[in-house]
Order: C-alpha cells, then sequence, then structure tokens
C-alpha cells in the first residue's frame, strides 16, 4: 500500500495507549486541597523527622509567592491546584516483607506493566523500585547490592535511615525555590528513590524505578536523588504509565543527581504517561525539574525517550561544576495527536576543560506541537569549554510543529560550540520505496523512525532499547488492519 | 510470466499510457527504449504499485494473476522488484538492516520464518563479492551520502539478495561511468536465468552492450510503436529517436 498523508492520519488516529487500564486496589487517599496542615500531615503520614517538615514548610512558603511559568511554547488550561488530592497510597500493612506480602491486583499491575518480577529475581538482571501513586511499593535486589553498600531503596526510607546523606544532598542541585513545580515537589513530595553508589564501587546491575499513577484526582509528585561517590559508576532507569482518564493528571518529579569526583552517572527514562486521547481530552502534565552536578572528572548522561503525557515541560541539564567533567543529553521526544511537548537540557559549564553533547530528535505527528528548548552556557572561568549539540527534527502530515530554541551564552572566548539543525519529513517516496521491497507500511514508518533516532536508541541500556524501540512503534502507528 | 493488456493509466488525471501491450516470458531479456516523456517510468511504476497511479483501462497480469487489487509489498512478495531510477536515502538505516527487513518481510508474506543470522550473513557477503561491494559499504545508512554510481549498485545488490521473478530496471545506467556499469551489467548477467525474466528501462543504447535484450520496444507517447530484436536499439542510436517521430507522423 502506497501511503497518502490522509492515510497516515488516519492510521495516527488509530492509536491505542495500551498501559490504560487502572488497579482496583484499596487506596488511602488524601482529601483534595493544598495547606500547610496537607504539608504536615504527608510529613506525618511518613513519619520524617523535623528537619525534613520544616524543609517542607519552607518550600510550600516559597511556592505560594511564585507564579506557574509562561514561557514555555506550551497552551493548556493551568490546574487548580486546590483541585488536587496530594497523597494517594495502595492501603496496606507498614511495611512489605517480602513480594508474596504485596497486594496480588498489584502484582497483576506490574504483569499488565511488562515486569515480571520473579523473572527479575532469577536473572538478577535489573533492581526495580516500584512507584505505585504517592508510595514505593516494591524494591527487588537490595540485599544483593547492600552486600557492596550500595543503597537503593524509596525516598522516605533513606530520609529515616540515611538522614545525614539525604540532609546533605537533597535540594544541593535543585533549590527548593528553583522554580514553581520543584518548589510544589519540595513541599509535597510522597516518595521516590533514592540510591548511593559508596566510592570507586561499580554497580554491577541496573537500577531501575518504575512510577506509575493510579487514582483519579491525584497529583504525583516523586522525588529522586541518586548519589554517585568519588569514582564510582551506576546506570538507571526510569519507566512511567498511567491509566487513561477524561481528566489531566499532575505529574510533577524532581530528580536531583550528584556525580562526586571521577564518578559516572547514566539516567534513562522511557516516559509513556497517558497522553490524551486523539481529540486531545484527559492525559499527563508532566512539568519535571531533573538536573544532576558533575564535580571534577565526572560525567552524567541524560538518556530519554518521551512518548508519552498531553504536556510535557522537562529539561534534564548538567552543571558542569568540576574541570574535565562531561555532561551529556541524548533525547528522543515523540508528538501524536495534540500532545505538546517543550523539552531539551541546559548545559552549564563552570570547570575547565569541561564538555557537553546533545542530540535531540523531535518526531512529530497528527496535530501536536514539539520544542527543544536548549541553554549551553559557559561562564569566565570554564576555560576551553565545549559544546556540540544537533538537534534533528521529523513531521509526518501536514498538521504538526517542530520547534526549536536554542539559547548560547558563551562568556569565555576560548569556548568552542558547534549547533547543527535539520528538519525533515517522513516522505511518500520513502515509503513506496520500502513497499516495493516488501515492507508495508507501518513497518516502514517504523524503520524510517528507528533510523532517524539511532544515534539516541544506541545509548540506551541493552533492555530499554528494545522497549523503547516498540514504543516508538505503538506511538506512531497504532493497531493498524 | 508478465502480460500487459492495452494498458491505459493516468496519473492527477492526466493520462500517460495510452495502451502498452507486453508480453514477457522467463528467460527473456526486454528493453523499452523511448525519448524522455514517452511514459518510460510510469510503465514500471505502475507495474510496481504505486497508489499514485490509476489504471483507467486494460490490466497487467503477473503469473496469470490480475495485479489490480495488489498492494505494492504484495506484489514484491510475488517476485516483482524495481530497481528505482532515484532511490531514496533513509538515514539510520543500514544498507544490511534494511535488506534484512525486506527479506524477512516476504519470507512472513510466505509464512517462513526469519532468515537465520548465519545464512543471512553468507548471502550476503555472497552477493556483494559478486558486485564489488566493500563490507564497509553495507553499514552505511540507506543511500545516504553515496554517489550516483553506489545507489544503483545498491539497488543491483538487493535485486540479487531478493531474487525476484521480474526485474524492472528504470535507466539503471544513468549516473554510472564505464566501469560501474560494467560491474552493474555483469552483476544482472550472473543473476539471470531461464526462470526469471529482466525488462531494462533505457534512453541510451550503451547499457544494451552489456546487457544484451531478445526483444527491443520503442515507448513513445504511451504506445509502443515499435518491436524488434537487439538491431532496433543500435537503428536507433545511430538515426535517434526523431526517425521514430518522422515514421509516425
Amino acid at each position: 500500500m502506497a501511503y497518502t498523508e490522509e492515510e497516515l492520519k488516519k492510521e495516527l488516529e488509530t492509536k491505542e495507549y495500551e498501559y490504560g487500564f487502572y488497579t482496583d486496589i484499596e487506596s488511602d487517599t488524601f482529601p483534595v486541597g493544598l495547606n500547610e496542615d496537607i504539608v504536615r500531615a504527608i510529613s506525618k503520614r511518613k513519619e520524617e523527622p523535623e528537619w525534613m517538615t520544616q524543609w517542607r514548610l519552607e518550600a510550600f512558603a516559597a511556592w505560594k509567592q511564585m507564579e506557574e511559568p509562561e514561557w514555555a511554547n506550551v497552551h493548556y488550561k493551568k490546574p487548580d491546584f486546590q483541585a488536587i488530592s496530594y497523597y494517594s497510597a495502595p492501603k496496606k500493612k507498614d511495611k512489605y516483607e517480602s513480594l508474596d506480602e504485596v497486594d496480588p491486583e498489584l502484582l497483576e499491575t506490574f504483569s499488565k506493566l511488562g515486569i515480571s518480577i520473579d523473572e527479575q529475581k532469577k536473572l538478577a538482571g535489573v533492581a526495580v523500585d516500584i512507584v505505585m501513586d504517592s508510595v514505593s511499593v516494591a524494591t527487588t535486589f537490595r540485599d544483593t547490592l547492600a552486600e557492596k553498600g550500595i543503597i537503593f531503596c524509596s525516598i522516605s526510607e533513606a530520609i529515616k535511615d540515611y538522614p545525614e546523606l539525604v540532609k546533605k544532598y537533597i535540594g544541593s542541585v535543585i533549590p527548593i525555590k528553583d522554580n514553581f513545580y520543584a518548589a510544589l515537589n519540595s513541599a509535597v513530595f510522597s516518595d521516590g528513590s533514592f540510591c548511593y553508589i559508596p566510592k570507586g564501587v561499580r554497580c554491577p546491575m541496573e537500577l531501575s524505578t518504575y512510577f506509575r499513577i493510579n487514582q483519579a484526582g491525584t497529583g504525583q509528585f516523586e522525588r529522586t536523588l541518586v548519589i554517585a561517590d568519588e569514582g564510582s559508576y551506576v546506570s538507571y532507569l526510569e519507566g512511567c504509565t498511567a491509566p487513561s482518564r477524561d481528566e489531566n493528571q499532575l505529574h510533577a518529579a524532581c530528580v536531583e543527581l550528584i556525580a562526586l569526583d571521577d564518578a559516572e552517572i547514566k539516567y534513562s527514562t522511557v516516559q509513556n504517561w497517558f497522553p490524551g486521547d486523539k481529540e486531545g481530552k484527559g492525559g499527563v502534565f508532566n512539568f519535571v525539574t531533573k538536573r544532576g552536578i558533575c564535580h571534577t572528572n565526572a560525567k552524567i548522561s541524560w538518556t530519554q525517550v518521551e512518548t508519552g503525557s498531553a504536556v510535557t515541560w522537562k529539561y534534564p541539564s548538567c552543571i558542569l561544576k568540576g574541570d574535565n567533567s562531561i555532561g551529556e543529553f541524548y533525547s528522543i521526544a515523540v508528538t501524536n495527536n495534540y500532545q505538546q511537548a517543550d523539552t531539551g537540557t541546559k548545559m552549564v559549564h563552570l570547570g575547565k576543560n569541561t564538555s557537553s553533547t546533545i542530540i535531540s530528535k523531535g518526531i512529530s505527528a497528527g496535530k501536536s506541537q514539539n520544542s527543544y528548548r536548549g541553554l549551553v552556557q559557559v561562564n569566565p572561568r570554564a576555560k576551553n569549554a565545549r559544546n556540540f549539540s544537533q538537534c534533528d527534527s521529523l513531521l509526518m502530515g501536514n498538521d504538526c510543529g517542530a520547534h526549536t530554541f536554542p539559547y548560547i551564552e558563551a562568556r569565555n572566548n576560548s569556548a568552542q560550540i558547534e549547533h547543527e539543525a535539520t528538519t525533515s519529513k517522513i516522505g511518500e517516496d520513502q515509503i513506496f520505496y520500502c513497499n516495493q521491497r516488501g515492507i508495508d507500511t507501518e513497518k516502514a514508518i517504523a524503520l524510517i523512525v528507528n533510523g532517524f533516532s539511532k544515534e539516541v536508541l544506541n545509548k540506551l541500556p541493552m533492555e530499554f532499547a528494545v522497549e523503547a524501540q516498540k514504543l516508538l512503534e505503538i506511538s506512531l502507528e497504532g493497531s493498524v488492519g | 510470466m508478465l502480460t500487459v493488456n492495452e494498458l491505459h493509466a493516468s496519473v492527477e488525471e492526466k493520462e500517460i499510457l495510452k495502451g502498452i501491450n507486453l508480453q514477457v516470458n522467463p528467460g527473456e531479456v526486454h528493453a523499452i527504449m523511448g525519448p524522455n516523456g514517452s511514459g518510460k517510468s510510469t510503465l514500471s511504476t505502475v507495474i510496481a504499485g504505486h497508489e499514485d497511479y490509476e489504471v483507467e483501462k486494460g490490466n497487467i497480469l503477473f503469473d496469470g494473476e490480475d495485479l489490480a487489487e495488489l498492494d505494492a509489498e504484495e506484489r514484491a512478495h510475488k517476485g516483482i522488484f524495481l530497481s528505482f531510477q532515484y532511490p531514496v536515502e533513509i538515514p539510520g538505516v543500514t544498507v544490511t538492516n534494511f535488506i534484512k527487513t525486506a527479506i524477512n518481510a516476504s519470507r512472513k508474506a510466505k509464512g517462513l520464518e526469519d532468515m537465520p543470522a548465519n545464512e543471512m550473513l553468507k548471502k550476503i557477503r555472497e552477493k556483494a563479492a559478486l558486485l564489488e561491494i566493500d563490507s564497509k559499504f553495507l553499514s552505511r545508512s540507506l543511500n545516504e551520502g553515496f554517489s550516483g554510481g553506489e545507489k544503483k549498485r545498491n539497488e543491483i545488490f538487493q535485486l540479487a539478495m531478493l531474487e525476484p521473478k521480474l526485474a524492472i530496471l528504470d535507466e539503471t545506467d544513468s549516473g554510472l561511468d564505464i566501469d560501474a556499469l560494467k560491474i552493474v551489467a555483469n552483476g544482472v548477467n550472473k543473476l539471470k536465468s531461464k526462470d526469471n525474466a529482466v525488462v531494462v528501462i533505457t534512453h541510451y543504447q550503451r547499457l544494451l552492450d552489456y546487457i544484451v535484450p531478445d526483444f527491443v520496444h520503442v515507448l513513445y507517447n504511451g504506445r509502443i510503436v515499435k518491436s524488434g530484436t537487439k538491431e532496433l536499439a543500435h537503428e536507433l542510436e545511430a538515426k535517434g529517436y526523431d526517425w521514430i517521430k518522422q515514421e509516425l507522423a
């Protein structure tokens, strides 16, 4: 079948969100609304120490003074922050001793998400922390990791068990007043993951967190803190899904990475929050702050595959503080139907001989709008800083948009900054060529999109790369006859 | 194998083919020649099944089956191959990955499993050697940054890998220097058998020195106006297409 614009449009509309199920689990959900009492109640429910409660209250006070940002190239009805419930947890005993005690409905959810906990236990491939609504419900492989001194647990446990580490680093990369959503997250975050890799340790497996919003009318505000001590290495994966709902759900996460001298952190995300239906109804508002700091000779790599969410506002960034440190950002952002994404990165060069690489691949279909927004900032002391940026856009059909907003601020004249950008369209001639070789239109689009995204897909850990490729196909093609 | 009956076809409501008749049998090589705009590429595109081209009258039979209801990829699965005049670029998809996808798509359509990796590799090596293709070439993105000659050689490489029953070579000689032309022609000749057939579409006689046709047809203004043996090609070369035009006038 040769392919026409009209057919492509139709084809894309048939796309279904396969993670749109809702799990019927009894939940303990707070009343809607946000005030100091709610912030205190969250902190109390988490049995947090006083310093943590005070930190949250300080963030809440700051948030009240702040305005929701409007500079991004996205348009949506602002959420009513008083109509959201800020805490929802699957009802459970205080703590699970083993997975056998976990609600079978919940385990069923995991298997629908493609997370086979049994398999993972056996294969020792990936250690997973699963965050459902607001609470971390299962962390696998903790004992194996503990032998190496690696801490991998929920952030609430970390606050209780490793307060000195949390106190030292939380908010150190993303200050509570950093931005509107970060302040909100700091006030109300209910859970998330915590990871600490000791000096000189190479984490023997991928660490992974799976986030899921389940309850209606709740927001998800998770907080992730990853600390790689001197000379250590860790690869961290993050996956997200949500049920299909008519109303918009709010997700405002914060991820802080700390790479101390000579350490390396690889952080990969496959974001597949519910994108809304084909009329643009519902879907997750994904307002996320992610930032890492690199000390001397350290390296942070962000890789993201963004296919979900109705609105995405997300700029995983690197502060290259130490000399010779390296920051990388590899991104694939797919938007379809009425999705809007404004995503990119900030590379802040502070140390000498710092270098950064940005590879961004935007794929737009339907009536969606896809924007890359990036800042490369070279500070006066950052001698011999280097940056290479490449932003490629692929358009499908005539009703979508691709936008690039690169900002460059060079305040040291030894800086070398390169920026390349391309925009292309999947052509009927490409599809016909594939058809003539026996490849049907659906497979042809997958082939072309995967080829376009290859440089980024190659950066993902193996297991994730396969999932990501599949996700790209699902996001763009739907279930055609 | 291929029977074209009184074929009328149009694109964007403009009639290009105005009654083509053509019979191609297994083991035969046919050359279709003609001046620019006579409908040569349209004929190949219609046989391959491009949707933008409307068959107004007549039909195309392949092994006795009417192709009218078949999509381009189904025609490919049945063994029709078109070597494009202007092969497209697909960035990020390697020559190897592309051919692997194509072969397995055809196998799937026939209810077969994917070709085992070692078998695929063996076949790729064998066909690459036949066409004097460097292994580095195989890991490059499909047609991206290829010279004209490399693009055409890649088309013939795909032909060799897919082993179709009917190969249509659309202006395969354009963009080729004489050395590349010889390699490509030599490759096509080696792939020829009593069970398959080749249709060569060309503007010039040059390619026909190397791929020798059994029949030569002259296409002019949407019709085959003259058919003959390879001598007809030489006559055209000597007298030019004006001779045909005058004869018809």
